[in-house]
């Protein structure tokens, strides 16, 4: 095992990520591209650990596993707050800061 | 004290103007009458104390008041300058001035402007004492401009008619014109003096520095400025129009300042005038047409006031004849005299005008000799001092630039004067006999004349009829003292004593002819002028100098400027703006697309961005 696959397989990750966020509206499927990217760095946080023999990239996304945990309980709540006041989870909606929106 | 000629002036119509200012409506008549007429008065005074201290030696006083531009080789003075050219002027200018103050003090009484009128007279005696004064060409150009500024405030002065300001704006354009030549005459004069002083003393004696082609143009441009303001060919038309203002207006126009400034410029650059007497006789070619073509028009007009406009541009024709030929003293002492009695012969028409309830159509006057006894008097004595009788004024000044025409061997020029001569005779006649001895068609109740627009009448009846004095000829026993005085540099011609007096006698005899010939024609009965033949149809309509000058002059222009607004400004200049304007727009829709509220586009932005910002980091670093 190379650990350019892993560098393969996380660049992969973070673009599918990165085009689940530009291309979808459902707030879930954003949410979920997010965590992916996400992950996707956080494995090749993992990686580099490996290869450089040094503790301190495996810690850091240790602390990253934590902290998108923690995220993903304010991010659901998030959408669930944004479902009940707009009754939608479409990111498109979501457009009340552009001036003069015609479908705020 | 010299200053003080010029400055009382502007400082009483300063005075006056913002006491009108402060009530428009109050009448402050015995105020606005004090200090209008006395200002002018003091400065009569005080031009006498001058003129005796010239006389009795003094050559030219200067007097600097303070420096007004200092760049360099540039400095300009405001400075007066009296010469004895100067002191003639101002003499005349001044006392004459008073008498239409004091005149126009009646004549406007019941005005409710009194005050605003007395404030632009003043500012007009000032103005043209300044260009009279001036001690360089820059100043005389100020001025110059202040003279025609007035004008412009005193012809539209009655400006609740329209017809009123065109007048004031044709002679206000019409100036310009003539302005125009005279600042390019004096930049070039400076240009060519290479900044060795710029007073009238020191381009005298560096006249030398410029090449005769120079000057010629010099001499050309000038005579433009003086073609507009002394409503000369081609530049004359304001001038009848110009008898839209008060009569004392065109009293003082006529008379005192104003038109004589042109004559008086000409006699002040006389040292470039002898340098090129080509120019000087193309001036004097123009002087003699506009002598007799104002004077032919003067003949079939029925409006008093413009037959006496245009019998001032002859008159002032006859001027520039003199001074173009190089007799610039006869020519300033044709100004002396005239200033007499085409003042009084103004006055005397307002004093007619007044009576008849501002009638001005003299075949609807008639038979007034009885009412207006003392009007009748003094203009008779004006009208024989216009038309050469001897002894009275105009016989010695006119004569004399007859026989200089004569003497200088330009006879075309002297022919033309002695016809205009017979003709002004004509017309002067024709005015008097049909407005004093004809039968009156109408009889109208005649309105009293105040004394205060009599006295001034009497007072220049004597001057017109004594003031030829001071010029006349040796061969009428005379020595010209006043071509003594001036000291100008005329040009050196002798005459033999017998062939003057047969010129004499031949302008007497026209001037006899031409008043006989008005006499049978109107002194019993007076008619309008009946337009039966062609050339009366072309003289009655002023040669339709004014149509050719609408077709020629403004139509064109007025064609252009319809182009420039109507094609040139909206389609390309605005278009232009337009096209700038509709590309922003659209670029800004562009963009503005960009910003739509939808937070994937911006994560798609972000992505761009970054994925740009990475490619060119990969390649500066030489990854890729």
């Amino acid at each position: 095992m190379t650990p350019e696959l892993f560098f393969l397989l996380a660049s992969v990750l973070f673009s599918i990520g990165l085009v689940g966020l530009v291309s979808r509206k459902n707030l879930f499927v954003l949410y979920m591209s997010i965590e992916l990217m996400l992950s996707a760095v956080n494995l090749l946080l993992a990686t580099f650990s490996k290869v450089l023999n040094d503790a301190n990239g495996s810690v850091i996304a240790l602390l990253i596993i934590a902290v998108i945990a923690a995220e993903a309980v304010l991010f659901l709540a998030m959408i669930v707050h944004i479902y009940r006041t707009s009754r939608s989870v479409d990111s498109d909606h979501l457009n009340k800061l552009r001036e003069g929106a015609e479908n705020a | 004290m010299l200053s003080f000629i010029v400055i009382l002036p502007f400082l009483s119509a300063f005075l006056m103007g913002v006491v009108y200012l402060e009530n428009t409506k109050k009448k402050r008549y015995s105020f606005y009458t004090l200090v209008g007429v006395g200002t002018p008065a003091i400065s009569t005074v005080l031009s006498f104390i001058l003129g005796s201290q010239l006389l009795t030696g003094s050559d030219t006083i200067h007097d600097t008041l303070f420096q007004w531009i200092d760049i360099g080789d540039f400095n300009i003075s405001v400075a007066f300058m009296a010469d004895r050219l100067s002191v003639v002027m101002i003499s005349f200018i001044t006392f004459i001035g008073t008498l239409i103050h004091i005149y126009a003090a009646g004549y406007m009484k019941e005005d409710e402007n009194y005050g605003k009128f007395f404030t632009y007279f003043n500012l007009f005696m000032g103005s043209m004492l300044l260009l009279v004064l001036a001690d360089n060409p820059i100043m005389m150009f100020v001025g110059w401009e202040l003279v025609g500024l007035s004008s412009y405030l005193l012809i539209g002065f009655y400006h609740k008619e329209s017809s009123n300001i065109t007048a004031a704006n044709k002679a206000f354009i019409l100036n310009r014109v003539g302005d125009f030549g005279f600042i390019m005459a004096i930049s070039l004069l400076f240009i060519s003096l290479e900044g060795s002083g710029f007073t009238f003393d020191s381009i005298k004696e560096n006249i030398t520095m410029i090449d005769h082609e120079t000057l010629s143009l010099i001499g050309i441009l000038l005579f433009v400025g003086a073609m507009g303001k002394s409503a000369q060919i081609p530049l004359y038309v304001w001038l009848p129009d110009a008898m839209a203002g008060p009569t004392p207006v065109s009293a003082l126009i006529h008379a005192a300042t104003m038109v004589t400034a042109g004559v008086y410029m000409v006699a002040r650059y006389s040292f470039i005038y002898i340098e090129i007497p080509d120019i000087g006789l193309f001036i004097a070619t123009i002087g003699a047409s506009s002598a007799l073509f104002a004077a032919i028009i003067a003949s079939y007009q029925s409006d008093i006031k413009k037959i006496l406009a245009y019998s001032t541009m002859s008159q002032l024709g006859y001027m520039f004849m003199a001074v173009g030929i190089g007799a610039y003293s006869s020519g300033i002492f044709h100004v002396f005299t005239h200033a007499f009695f085409k003042a009084l012969l103004f006055m005397g028409a307002g004093a007619v005008i007044i009576a008849l309830h501002h009638e001005q159509n003299i075949f609807k006057m008639g038979g007034l000799k009885k009412e207006l006894k003392l009007v009748y008097i003094t203009m008779f004595i004006a009208t024989l001092a216009i038309s050469g009788i001897p002894p009275f004024a105009g016989f010695f000044s006119k004569d004399a630039i007859l026989v200089t025409a004569f003497a200088s061997e330009h006879y075309i020029l002297w022919g033309m004067g002695s016809l205009t001569a017979m003709l002004t005779a004509f017309y002067m006649f024709r005015l008097l006999f049909t407005v004093f001895h004809s039968q009156s068609t109408e009889t109208k109740k005649v309105h009293a004349v105040p004394a205060a627009m009599t006295a001034p009448l009497v007072i220049l009846a004597l001057g017109s009829a004594t003031v030829g004095f001071l010029g006349a000829n040796e061969a009428y026993g005379g020595s010209a003292w006043i071509n003594t005085f001036l000291a100008l540099p005329d040009a050196a011609l002798s005459i033999s004593h017998t062939k003057e007096y047969m010129l004499g006698g031949m302008n007497v005899l026209l001037a006899l002819l031409g008043m006989g010939l008005a006499y049978k024609l109107f002194a019993k009965e007076a008619q309008e002028v009946k337009v039966d033949t062609l050339f009366k149809k072309v003289v009655v309509n002023k040669f339709y100098i004014d149509e050719i000058y609408g077709f020629f002059v403004l139509k064109p222009l007025l064609i252009l400027s319809h182009f420039i607004a109507e094609v040139m400004d909206p389609k390309i200049f605005d278009g232009f703006i337009n096209f700038n304007v509709w590309g922003y727009r659209k670029s800004a829709l562009f963009f503005s697309k960009l910003q739509n509220g939808k937070v994937r586009y911006y994560a798609l932005y972000i992505l761009i961005g970054v994925s740009g910002m990475s490619c060119y980091l990969l390649l500066k670093l030489g990854v890729l």
